[in-house]
């Protein structure tokens, strides 16, 4: 997508001003509708999960101690998975975005939650609930937007090593737990600062991180397989705890990929947007630049509501139970408004995410103008942007642009 | 320096045992991590011993008047015990928000290990309300061990008087309960002035006219429909030997200063204990107040500028994100006072002793001042 500012068709051209105020103070109204509910049915919400999560994973671990029997491996595996899942997704997330502080509960509680993934939840807050829910796609400011490996907008500058980017898309995927970890602490970043020159923060987390990482090995690849070990499970335990671990981080990847990856979600210049955004502005921001997945109520709750992404991003403290109850209200206001509702089923919008990575992958315009006669010199042509340094690659991207847009003339 | 000696074997022996235990319980923890063990054993025993933060179960409810009830709990394994006339802090979640409050416990210790406290609905009053009339048996509560000075004491002297108003009978009603449940009653004569709104509001009424029928304490019930509201001048007539009498008061402050005064006058001695010290004052919307910061430096803020902002021109370091509400990494407690929400002008108030050991944690960068108040360090 390119950046909403320099689109032919603005889709918020016809929005006035007033207008963008009146979505931010009708939204206000839903939020505070319900705040003004939240109590009891929402307590016993969470803490029921909380519940279920812990004694279905400690179950799931009883049940792997016998896991050299198939049957049991399989069972525990699936178990485990889910346990992780929930707990990442409808626990740890959304409790570690303050859904739950007005309980008062130092049990559940943003500034007290750790949660099973190699990812700090200090690092994590920060990265996250600052930056990202902050400056949401925001190109430059959200590295939300391809996590800073990758090319998911237009706008984004074309290199050679973004034709890899599938694989590393796929690579990220399976090992999500520890691109998050590697991304709160802006490992890239950071590593490419000569080593005595690094912030004593970054150091101070990164020994943080690595510390959770090993803690969090030791649970998983030492301990609960060495428990096992009696019924000759060592290495079944193992691989389970393994797979689960990779169930839950290509899961949480794909969920987070619908987020804000699909084709037809919004992303921002950063010098398009005002220092004094108003409320009404950064709202409107939210509701372009995320996009939801539609399915059963299991499936929300395995997304930690994040299929409500919409609704999640425009009010990020609400407890996710409720993002389904006022999904109706925001899809009305973008319809009042004429604004698009950016919604679509799970393997849609993972599809369409994927379209996307391996789309942009390639150089603006050279899909479109490649076809089957040229497909020799188009192939050349991307050999050359690759290999022949900046200067050949600006002005191929140039060209190649400039063909798209006669091609589209034409059309 | 004096040695102290410990039979060699023994002491081998419990190290031994707590190096097995603490052995076991690193690799328990190592198992679950980043929860530790107590996390999962809440699950499914929120009352055993060992557990990070006492809690309680309510195991009854029952009405002494149409407005106050007996809550009956049964204390996890930890509970160190209390002595009567003591209060205990407790936690309960009331809409799914936990609130702390103070109350006497009503029993001395009881064979069953469970603990009562009898509250009083008081118009307005969120937990109390709740406890009386909504809370349900088998809901877990919070506790801390108990607390307080206002205690019998030991031996007993020969002669008691208790000037007890209202709900101020709770502490007094658990004394009593203690000594006359020994196989042998105390031989103190003791004198209760028992003071209520009216006969039908009155805690504990025919328990204490069973008492008083049967010769165990000298019940004066004064009512203030009947008899007018007590002046404490006239304790002296209703109790003759009111100057060889060791004195124990507890009801709302007026009562408490008013029998101080007058104590202190005759030279008597008299223990009393309040239920409300702080009575937290919220400004009017808009109205800031004094903030303490935690360093304790304090800065005049208004009711329109965010803590946040405050605290960092007094140039206090403070934890802050998005300044917007949305991201809670600015989350601090909120010691003392009142803060107001700049976003929908809710009210967030910390009573010290009421609303929590640790504050209220509120988000600086939507709060403003609401009256004074006192904000804490990060925990």
């Amino acid at each position: 997508m390119t950046v909403i500012t320099k689109k032919s068709e603005n889709p918020t051209a016809h929005l006035t001003p007033e207008d963008v105020e009146q979505i931010g103070i009708e939204l206000d109204a839903i939020r505070q509708e319900v705040l003004d509910d939240r109590g009891e049915r929402d307590a016993a919400y969470i803490r029921r999960v909380v519940a279920i999560q812990r004694r279905l994973e400690l179950g799931s671990r009883a049940v792997l101690l016998g896991s050299a029997l198939p049957p049991l491996w399989v069972l525990g595996t699936v178990g485990l998975s889910v346990a992780k899942i929930l707990e990442n997704m409808e626990i740890g997330h959304n409790v570690m975005h303050g859904q739950w502080d007005w309980m008062r509960d130092p049990k559940i509680h943003s500034t007290t939650w750790e949660w099973d993934n190699a990812s700090t939840a200090d690092g994590w807050k920060h990265a996250h609930n600052e930056v990202h829910h902050t400056y949401t796609n925001i190109v430059g400011k959200d590295n939300d937007l391809g996590y800073g490996i990758m090319r998911v907008d237009e706008d984004q500058r074309w290199h050679p090593m973004f034709l890899a980017q599938p694989v590393w898309n796929f690579i990220n995927a399976c090992f999500f737990e520890y691109g998050i970890a590697a991304y709160d602490l802006e490992l890239g970043r950071n590593l490419r600062i000569p080593k005595e020159k690094r912030s004593p923060e970054f150091k101070a987390q990164l020994s943080k991180t690595l510390k959770k990482i090993r803690k969090q090995a030791t649970k998983d690849y030492v301990v609960n397989p060495a428990l096992a070990l009696p019924l000759g499970g060592f290495l079944p335990a193992l691989a389970a705890n393994f797979t689960a671990n990779l169930v839950r981080n290509v899961w949480s990847h794909s969920v987070i990929m619908c987020g804000h990856f699909p084709e037809g979600v919004e992303t921002f210049e950063k010098k398009s947007i005002p220092d004094d955004e108003t409320r009404g502005q950064w709202y409107l921001r939210q509701m372009l630049g995320s996009a939801n997945i539609s399915g059963s109520k299991a499936m929300h709750v395995m997304t930690g509501n994040l299929s409500h992404q919409i609704e999640h991003h425009l009010f990020p403290d609400l407890p996710s139970n409720r993002y389904a109850e006022v999904a109706p209200k925001v899809e009305a206001l973008f319809e009042k408004y004429d604004l698009n509702y950016h919604s679509a089923s799970l393997p849609q919008q993972v599809g369409s995410a994927w379209h996307k990575v391996v789309r942009l992958s390639l150089p603006n315009g050279w899909l479109a103008t490649t076809n089957r006669s040229n497909l020799v010199e188009q192939t050349k042509l991307l050999w050359a942007m690759s290999t022949k340094g900046p200067k050949v690659r600006r002005a191929a991207a140039a060209r190649l642009q400039q063909q798209e847009r006669r091609l589209a003339q034409a059309a | 320096m004096a040695s102290i000696s410990v039979p060699s074997g023994a002491g081998q022996g419990a190290r031994r045992a707590t190096s097995l235990r603490t052995v076991l319980r690193r690799v328990a923890d190592a198992a679950v991590t980043p929860l530790d063990v107590d996390d999962v054993l809440d699950v499914f025993h929120p009352l055993r011993r060992g557990r990070d933060g006492l809690q309680g179960r309510i195991v009854a409810i029952t009405p002494e008047t149409a407005e106050s009830a007996t809550v009956l709990i049964k204390p996890g394994r930890d509970w160190a015990g209390h002595v009567p006339g003591q209060y205990v802090r407790i936690g309960v979640d009331v809409d799914g928000v936990r609130l702390w409050r103070t109350y006497s416990l009503t029993h001395g210790p009881r064979p069953d290990r469970c603990i009562s406290i009898t509250v009083k609905a008081i118009p307005g009053g969120v937990v109390s309300n709740h406890l009386v009339h909504h809370a349900q048996v088998g809901r877990m509560v919070q506790l801390e061990q108990a607390e307080g000075e206002f205690v019998l004491p030991q031996p007993m002297p020969p002669k008691l008087l208790l000037v007890t108003a209202g709900s101020g009978i709770t502490p007094v009603i658990g004394m009593l309960r203690n000594l006359f449940s020994r196989r042998v009653p105390p031989s103190t004569d003791i004198v209760l002035v028992h003071v209520n709104q009216s006969a039908d509001t009155a805690m504990f009424r025919d328990e204490l006219r069973a008492h008083g029928a049967a010769g165990r304490i000298t019940l004066l019930e004064r009512y203030d429909d009947q008899h007018g509201v007590l002046d404490v001048s006239d304790l002296a007539t209703l109790v003759p030997d009111l100057d060889e009498r060791l004195a124990y008061g507890c009801g709302p402050a007026g009562l408490l200063d008013a029998l101080e005064g007058h104590h202190a006058e005759r030279g008597l001695t008299l223990h009393t204990e309040r239920f409300r010290a702080h009575v937290v004052a919220a400004g009017a919307e808009g109205e800031g107040g004094t903030l303490t910061l935690p360093d304790g430096r304090q800065v005049e803020a208004d009711g329109t500028t965010p803590i946040l902002d405050v605290a960092e021109s007094a140039g206090a370091l403070m934890p802050s994100g998005c300044r917007m509400g949305v991201c809670f990494g600015c989350v601090i407690p909120l010691k003392s006072g009142a803060v107001r929400d700049l976003r929908n002008g809710a009210l967030t108030v910390a009573v010290p002793g009421e609303t929590g050991p640790d504050g209220v944690p509120v988000q600086t960068c939507i709060s403003a001042a609401a009256g004074d108040c006192e904000i804490g360090a990060r925990r």
